[in-house]
This record gives structure tokens, C-alpha cells and sequence, in this order.
């Protein structure tokens, strides 16, 4: 397996405010990265660095490197549009565009002057199947997306990430806002999509990040504190403040 | 105590009185002017038949030969109201879209009042500006347009009117959640792609809401068309020539010296009242279109 992410001695910051210190941190391909850590810790804006989504916020900068597939994101050899194409983004509150299903899945496609209504057809069809939501909406893929469940906007916002074949997916929290069966489904297609992409998601659900990730990150205060196999982190941290965490005696 | 209490209860109730009845005087005043405009519009009709009113082809009320067909002054109202939104539909949209997509937060906070300027110019002087500086302008490019005509003055009132498309719109596009812009953005949309596919459509009613305003603005804009399009009720189309709007005739006929329960005076009632109701109309579909933004994002 070969690494998808480098990322070394990264720091961030908002304006003069620290959020990430020193991070150091190798993430293989087809894998499934869990982040865990209390809130404010810098999880999203650790992966928001991932897909230059940061590049937004006018008061940040980061310094260090993050290499993605050998070549550096903020180098300048990368074009940010070139990033979003190849790591896509799903995030905590469902946020599908205000318009029909079918265009949500179309969007990323068209923006990329995908014309073919055949091709379209097709991949809207895969797409929401792959995000095991197309038997609720194939008779309904006019409608307008803001009449779906919540549930079942986040499965068309993985539908809609899906469409335009990322090799990356970052998840910010995807099931914060879901019910338990919508949240079961969420990662029960993670792990089906996983031979396909590299994930990366972060929760504040244990149980979530230990059901499907293959290694788990945890962060406190902008600083990675441990990184390695779920099992290892789970069962047998190295931190003291690793084990007080997961344990639910922290703070 | 008990007495302070009281007495502060009393305070309150005398408050409560004095601002109850200053909304009550508004509301009868509204009233007021309706039942007259109404009351006045019952009377011309009672001397001028509705279908003429709709469908003579002249209005030449102060003439010996009268007919009384609104089209004639509605044509002209149409035909400054269209040139404005020409112009003011494109530009303010523009305006509006790089206030909310592309300009700083500082920007933004200079620009906007800088802009809302022109809103606070008297039309009067939008007016004379029509007359003595854009159609002396216009004639050098166009030598077959009139002293007086529907283009300077439709142009002017476009001018005035951009504020209140781009403003209102600008409103709407900054309402419209930051998540959705993001969502666009992960996806690999540019700037310009989520300014226009995503940020635009999501803002739809709102700025529907802002260009019907604007147009309502337009068709009840009095002093610009009085002072530069001329006083010819004319059923034309043609932006060249002069003409006459609804309310220019309005001023028209008010500045004269016409004795009340005249026909002619009713005239300026039955005008008045379909221009009321054109205006009034707008202004409700504008409202449940900016409630139905509302309901959509909040
Ligand atoms: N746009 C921003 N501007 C300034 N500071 C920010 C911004 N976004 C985040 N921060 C700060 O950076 C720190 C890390 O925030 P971040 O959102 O990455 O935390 P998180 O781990 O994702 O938390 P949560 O679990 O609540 O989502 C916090 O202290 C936060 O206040
Ligand atoms: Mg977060």
C-alpha cells in the first residue's frame, strides 16, 4: 500500500491563533482514517487543510508540508480545482444545493462541461446507488432535494461527492446530525466504498470510528497526541490522555 | 410600593393609548385616501364606460374631442419602465453579485452606501439631468430622437434605480448559507461557477422580490418622466419620440387649474387608482416572494 497523504510538521493558524501544532502524520491509500478528539481540538481544520477548503477563510496560513500523492498541495504545482476533483468533501450538516436531486448529482459534472445526457443519466443512477439512497429517490429525481430527510440529504450529498469519482473522500462529521439507522447506513457504505477511495472522517462517536476505521488519530489542543491501528487505539493506547479520552474520563 | 407599581401601570396604559392611536391615525388616513380615490373613480365611470376606458386607442381628456383610453399613458408608463430595467436589471445584478461574491468585507462596507447614494438624489434632478445632459448626449449618437422622448429619461430612471435591485439582491445572496457555497466549492466549482449556479438560483425569490420592487419604483416615478419625456399620450413603442406616463399626466393635470367634479379632474382619480392598483399589486406579489425566501433559510 502505497501513501496517499504525507503530511509533515504541519502547523496552522487562524490570524496569530494556533490551531494545529506539529503534525506528522502518513495516511495510505483505500484505507479508512478515523479523527477523534474533543471539540475545538482542530479536527476540521485539519482535514479542511486536506482539499485547501481553509483557502476560504482569509485569516489562515499554514506552514509545513502536505504531500498528496508525492507532490506538495500548497506548492503551486497543484491547482486547487485540479485538488477538489481528485478529494472530495462531505460535511457535518447536510448541505445539498436548492435544487432537484437529479441536478445535485449533475452539478459537479456539468461545472466540468459534461454535456451527454446519456453519461449523466448513468452516473447519477451509480452514483446513488453506490450511496445506497437510488431505491428511495429513482421514481422521485425531480423533486427537490430540500424534501428528502436528513438522512437521506447526507446520502445525496455522498451521492453528489461520488458523481465526480474523487480517489479521496473526507467526512467532517457526516452522521452528527442523523438518527442511528441513517448513521448504520452511512457506514455500512463507507466500508463497501472503501476498496474503492481513501476516507478520511472525523466523529465524536467511539463506537463509529472504531466499527469502521482501519487506523484512528486523536487530537487535543492542535496536537496529534496518538496515531495508529484502530485496535491498538482502542484496545491498548500508548497517551494516558488517549486512554481518558476514549475511556469518557476526560476533563 | 403597591402605589409605585400603579402608577408606572398607569404610565404604561397612557403610552399604549398614544401609540395605539398614532397607528390608528395612519390607518385611517390609508383609508382615507382610498375611499376617496375610490369615490372619484366611481364618478368617471359613471360618465366614461370601462371598455372605452380600456380600449380607445387616444386620451385627449382637455380636448373638445375627448376619449379617455388609458393604453395611450399606460403605453408610456410601459415603455420608460422597460428601458429602466434594462438597464438596471444587468447592472445592479452585476453589483450585486461581486458586493456579495467577490468583494471584501470592507469593500462591501464602502461600496454599498457610496451606491445607495444614488437612491437619495432627488428625482428632479434626475429629471433635468435627463433633459439637458442625456438627450443632447443621445442626439449625437441617435440624430432622429426628439427634444423630448421615452429613451433619456428611461435610461436616467434605470440609473436611480440600481441601488434598489442591487441592494436588495445583494441581501438575499449574503443570506443564502455559507454551507452551500462550500458544498459547491468541495465539489470544484469556481468562484464565478458558485457565484452564478449555486449562489444566484438560491437567492432566486429574493432577487425576484428586489426587481419587482425596482419596477414598481419605475412605474410610479413621477418627476424624470415629467420633466424629460414630454406631455403626448402617445400608444407607441417607439423609445424615440415624446410621450406621455401615468403619472406625468397626473402632474400634468393637478398643476392646471381644473375645477373639481369636472371630467377632466376625475381623470387624474381614475388614472391614479389603475396606477394604485398595477403598483399594489406588485408590491404584494414582491412580499410573498421575500416570505417564501424567508421560509426557505431560516
Ligand atoms: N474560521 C475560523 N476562524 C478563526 N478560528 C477558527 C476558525 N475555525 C476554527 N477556528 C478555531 O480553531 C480551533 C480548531 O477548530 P476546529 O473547527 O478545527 O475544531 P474541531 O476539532 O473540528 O471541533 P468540533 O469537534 O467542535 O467540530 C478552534 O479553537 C476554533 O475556535
Ligand atoms: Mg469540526
Amino acid at each position: 500500500m502505497s501513501d496517499e497523504f504525507q503530511i509533515k510538521n504541519l502547523n496552522a493558524f487562524y490570524g496569530s491563533k494556533q490551531a494545529l501544532k506539529n503534525i506528522n502524520l502518513d495516511i495510505s491509500e483505500k484505507t479508512i482514517t478515523a479523527l477523534i478528539g474533543p471539540s475545538g481540538c482542530g479536527k476540521s481544520t485539519f482535514i479542511r487543510c486536506l482539499n485547501r477548503m481553509n483557502d476560504l477563510v482569509k485569516s489562515f496560513h499554514l506552514e509545513g508540508d502536505i504531500l498528496y500523492q508525492g507532490t506538495d498541495l500548497y506548492s503551486g504545482k497543484w491547482d486547487v480545482i485540479d485538488i477538489r476533483d481528485k478529494i472530495g468533501m462531505v460535511f457535518q450538516k447536510p448541505n445539498p444545493f436548492p435544487k432537484s436531486i437529479r441536478e445535485n448529482i449533475t452539478f459537479g459534472l456539468k461545472i466540468r462541461g459534461m454535456k451527454d445526457r446519456n453519461i449523466l443519466e448513468h452516473i447519477t443512477e451509480q452514483s446513488l446507488k453506490k450511496a445506497a439512497i437510488w431505491d428511495e429517490v429513482k421514481d422521485r429525481l425531480n423533486d427537490h432535494a430540500l424534501s428528502l430527510s436528513g438522512g437521506q440529504q447526507q446520502r445525496l450529498c455522498i451521492a453528489r461527492t461520488l458523481a465526480v469519482q474523487p480517489q479521496v473522500i473526507l467526512f467532517d462529521e457526516p452522521c452528527s446530525a442523523l438518527d442511528p439507522i441513517s448513521t448504520a447506513k452511512i457506514e455500512e457504505l463507507m466500508l463497501e466504498i472503501k476498496k474503492d477511495f481513501t476516507i478520511i472522517i472525523v466523529t465524536h462517536n467511539m463506537q463509529q470510528a472504531a466499527r469502521v476505521s482501519d487506523q484512528s488519530g486523536f487530537f487535543l489542543l492542535g496536537e496529534l497526541i496518538e496515531m495508529g491501528k484502530t485496535q491498538d487505539i482502542f484496545t491498548n493506547p500508548h497517551d494516558k490522555r488517549t486512554e481518558d479520552y476514549i475511556t469518557g474520563r476526560f476533563g | 410600593m403597591i402605589l409605585l407599581r400603579s402608577r408606572s401601570l398607569v404610565r404604561e396604559k397612557c403610552v399604549e393609548g398614544a401609540l395605539f392611536l398614532s397607528a390608528l391615525l395612519s390607518i385611517f388616513t390609508t383609508l382615507g385616501i382610498i375611499s376617496i380615490l375610490i369615490f372619484e373613480t366611481y364618478e368617471f365611470f359613471k360618465k366614461v364606460s370601462i371598455f372605452d376606458f380600456l380600449t380607445d386607442r387616444q386620451w385627449t381628456p382637455m380636448f373638445v374631442d375627448k376619449h379617455f383610453g388609458i393604453l395611450s399613458l399606460f403605453a408610456g408608463t410601459f415603455l420608460t419602465t422597460l428601458i429602466a430595467m434594462v438597464v438596471a436589471i444587468p447592472i445592479g445584478l452585476i453589483c450585486a453579485v461581486f458586493l456579495s461574491e467577490y468583494a471584501s468585507n470592507r469593500m462591501r462596507t464602502y461600496v454599498k452606501p457610496i451606491l445607495e447614494i444614488l437612491a437619495a438624489v432627488p428625482t428632479v434632478v434626475y429629471g433635468y439631468f435627463a433633459l439637458l445632459f442625456v438627450t443632447p448626449l443621445l442626439q449625437k449618437l441617435i440624430p432622429d430622437l426628439a427634444g423630448f422622448n421615452a429613451l433619456s429619461p428611461g435610461i436616467v430612471m434605470g440609473i436611480m434605480i440600481i441601488p434598489i435591485i442591487s441592494s436588495l439582491s445583494e441581501d438575499a445572496m449574503h443570506a443564502v448559507p455559507m454551507s452551500l457555497r462550500e458544498g459547491a466549492y468541495a465539489l470544484g466549482a469556481t468562484r464565478l461557477q458558485v457565484a452564478l449556479r449555486v449562489v444566484l438560483p438560491a437567492a432566486l425569490s429574493g432577487i425576484t422580490a428586489s426587481l419587482i420592487l425596482g419596477i414598481s419604483r419605475a412605474i410610479g416615478e413621477t418627476m424624470i418622466v415629467a420633466v424629460a419625456a414630454g406631455q403626448q399620450p402617445r400608444l407607441t413603442l417607439n423609445p424615440l419620440v415624446p410621450i406621455e406616463t401615468v403619472t406625468a399626466y397626473i402632474v400634468q393635470v393637478s398643476l392646471g387649474d381644473t375645477p373639481a367634479g369636472t371630467i377632466e379632474y376625475q381623470t387624474i382619480f381614475a388614472t391614479g387608482m389603475s396606477l394604485f392598483g398595477v403598483t399594489f399589486l406588485l408590491n404584494i406579489l414582491s412580499y410573498k416572494l421575500k416570505k417564501k425566501f424567508r421560509e426557505a433559510y431560516e
